[in-house]
């Protein structure tokens, strides 16, 4: 530091330093970080939010979940949610996104995508940018179970009885994490693309020389190249899997129905919250739900750790 | 490139040319089918907001409307207050995300080009808030929100805003203020330029494009946000409620007697400003999304 030893210059510095920290520091610990803290202690307490007083009750709340079946419906959901949303949004994703910048094969020397890249790159990322809550309404007139649901309708034409989309109770998951994975593909098509922007075209150069076709380039090539994008994109989505709060809340039959059949634990905290009052109960599903997010976090970075290929 | 080469590769892809096409054409069509999944549903109701219930719910939903009213949205416009909270989300959004990035770049340009005691524990503390979901600060969140009187109001719903959106726009600022070289501000300040001068006329112009990606994703986390909205505006302030919750609400009150029409010329009214915004911006909208991904 050239002017350490001068105390006005420091001060100065350390003046701007703590101008600049003091408000975004007080509004981040205030909202966020002692909610956080506070969460934790409500979750041992019998707090109903009304009145000031309540008492510590151990891990009460924790063993009154262990024995709530509603609890256990919404953690095999995210099970669900977790296993298939992910694999088929990264398979369509990378399916699309190896068309859209590879697929066209080779052209004055530059690897290319099929005709209308452009095109379809726009219109793919476009469920992006709604509101989860918005394509949740918009979904509920097009899986409406009689023939008027635009999807029944079109199954009628062709002679399909109509489908309970969202009130069979085995089906409602499924077309739950249909919706999602029509929300997703387009944000992990664009993503991938970017990853497969940056490999240096002389490695496809090279491997068509060779007379690799699509599938080897995409196997052997593109996706170990990937590795790095895809593992981002996975945690994404499994940390995604955690959530589908509004997507249940707006598009599910009794939010969360048929019959708890595709309620997710976001839903049970606001539920227990604001609709039954019971703040130390929705408190210690929230840290039961923190500690799920966590642990997927960590394997998937300690399982898909790798070699880092440089190129 | 050797001729003979580019003539061998030439030939044996010619051997390979048949089953090659036919994958090509069922992956081309694949393409076209996923994109008029995506657009079929968003036309879909555009155009069944100019349809009378009866063509909506008879056994032709995918029939063209007969005529085209525009009756529905002037309904969805003023009696179930569209308007009222497509004004309300854009006063709300343009605020939060202005103070994000105001508060996010200062934290930020303090703790990527300072050495001080504590610089890193704030760092860390910053960023430990990206792992945490925001459901587990519901039920405390609502309480404070309730003691300090800020429930049902917007500024509430700013300040909530801003505080959540910081763990990540510090997080990404940092490691872009970081990035930029240091002579162009110790020269500044070596002619007498202050802390704060340098930062606002010499650092802010240089972070432009790593600002544009942050604020654009700021904008639309924000924009599309609808678990805080309905926690920290309940039913009693209806009239400072967003578009978001606006909607879901039209959609979970529509019974019997529900305007139906009224519903998809909301959606619409919802839909069609972020759909023009996203064309014009497309570019930059998709990079300013997947940039922070994979930072």
């Amino acid at each position: 530091m050239r002017h350490g030893k001068l105390s006005p210059v420091l001060l100065r510095k350390y003046g701007f330093i703590a101008s600049f920290l003091a408000v975004p520091l007080i509004l981040y610990v205030v909202f966020v970080i002692w909610q956080y803290i506070q969460a934790f202690q409500i979750s041992f307490t019998n707090s109903r939010g009304i009145s000031p007083n309540f008492d510590y009750v151990g891990f009460d709340n924790f063993t009154r979940l262990f024995d709530d079946e509603v609890f256990w419906a919404a953690v095999r959901h995210h099970v669900v949610l977790l296993l298939a949303m992910p694999l088929i949004t990264v398979a369509i994703a990378l399916f699309f996104s190896f068309m859209l910048n590879l697929g066209g094969g080779q052209k004055n020397g530059k690897m290319t995508g099929v005709p209308g890249s452009a095109f379809y790159k726009i219109v793919f990322f476009f469920p992006q940018v709604l509101a989860v809550a918005i394509v949740g309404v918009l979904f509920q007139a097009i899986l409406r179970p009689d023939k008027s649901g635009v999807i029944n309708s079109a199954l009628h034409a062709v002679g399909v009885d109509p489908v309970g989309w969202l009130i069979s109770p085995s089906l409602a998951l499924w077309t739950i994490i249909g919706v999602m994975v029509w929300q997703a593909v387009g944000f992990y098509v664009v993503l991938f693309s970017a990853g497969m922007s940056s490999i240096p075209r002389d490695v496809f150069e090279a491997a068509a020389l060779d007379g690799a076709g699509r599938f080897v380039l995409f196997f052997r090539i593109t996706l170990p190249l990937l590795w790095d994008t895809l593992q981002v994109g996975w945690v994404y989505l499994g940390i995604a899997a955690f959530d589908g709060f509004a997507l249940v809340q707006v598009l599910s039959v009794d939010r969360g129905g048929p019959d708890n059949a595709t309620t997710v634990l976001p839903l049970e905290i606001w539920r227990t919250a604001f609709t039954y009052s019971k703040y130390g109960v929705a408190s210690a599903m929230g840290v039961a739900l923190f500690f799920m997010t966590l642990t997927f976090a960590v394997l998937t970075l300690r399982v898909t750790r790798r070699e880092r290929i440089e190129f | 490139m050797p001729v003979a080469s580019a003539e061998a590769s030439t030939s044996r892809k010619q051997g390979r040319g048949r089953s090659v096409n036919v994958f090509g054409g069922l992956s081309h069509v694949a393409l076209l089918i996923w994109a008029i999944l995506v657009i079929f549903p968003i036309v879909w109701t555009f155009l069944a907001s100019f349809k009378t219930n009866t063509e909506l719910f008879g056994d032709t939903p995918l029939a063209l409307p007969h005529q085209f009213h525009w009756d529905a949205w002037g309904r969805a416009w003023a009696k179930a207050h569209i308007g009222l909270y497509l004004v309300n989300t854009i006063k709300v959004v343009a605020i939060s995300t202005f103070l994000t990035m105001l508060f996010g770049s200062m934290a930020a340009y303090v703790l990527a080009r300072y050495t001080f005691f504590g610089n890193k524990a704030i760092y860390l503390l910053f960023v430990s808030g990206l792992s945490f979901p925001v459901f587990l600060a519901l039920a405390p969140l609502w309480l404070t929100m309730k003691n300090l009187g800020l429930l049902g109001t917007h500024t509430g719903v700013v300040l909530v805003y801003v505080a959540y959106s910081l763990p990540f726009t510090v997080f990404f600022l940092t490691a872009f203020f970081r990035t930029l070289p240091t002579s162009v501000g110790e020269a500044a300040m070596m002619d007498g330029c202050s802390h704060t001068r340098t930062f606002f006329q010499i650092m802010m112009p240089m972070a432009k494009p790593g600002l544009v990606s942050i604020t654009i994703f700021n904008v639309i986390g924000q924009w599309n946000q609808y678990l805080l909205p309905i926690v920290l505006l309940p039913g009693d302030a209806q009239d400072k409620w967003l578009i978001t919750q606006g909607i879901a609400n039209i959609s979970t009150n529509a019974g019997y007697e529900a305007d139906w029409a009224g519903l998809f010329a909301a959606l619409s009214m919802a839909i069609i400003p972020v759909l023009i915004v996203y064309i014009i911006f497309q570019r930059q909208i998709q990079s300013g999304l997947t940039t922070g991904a994979l930072k």
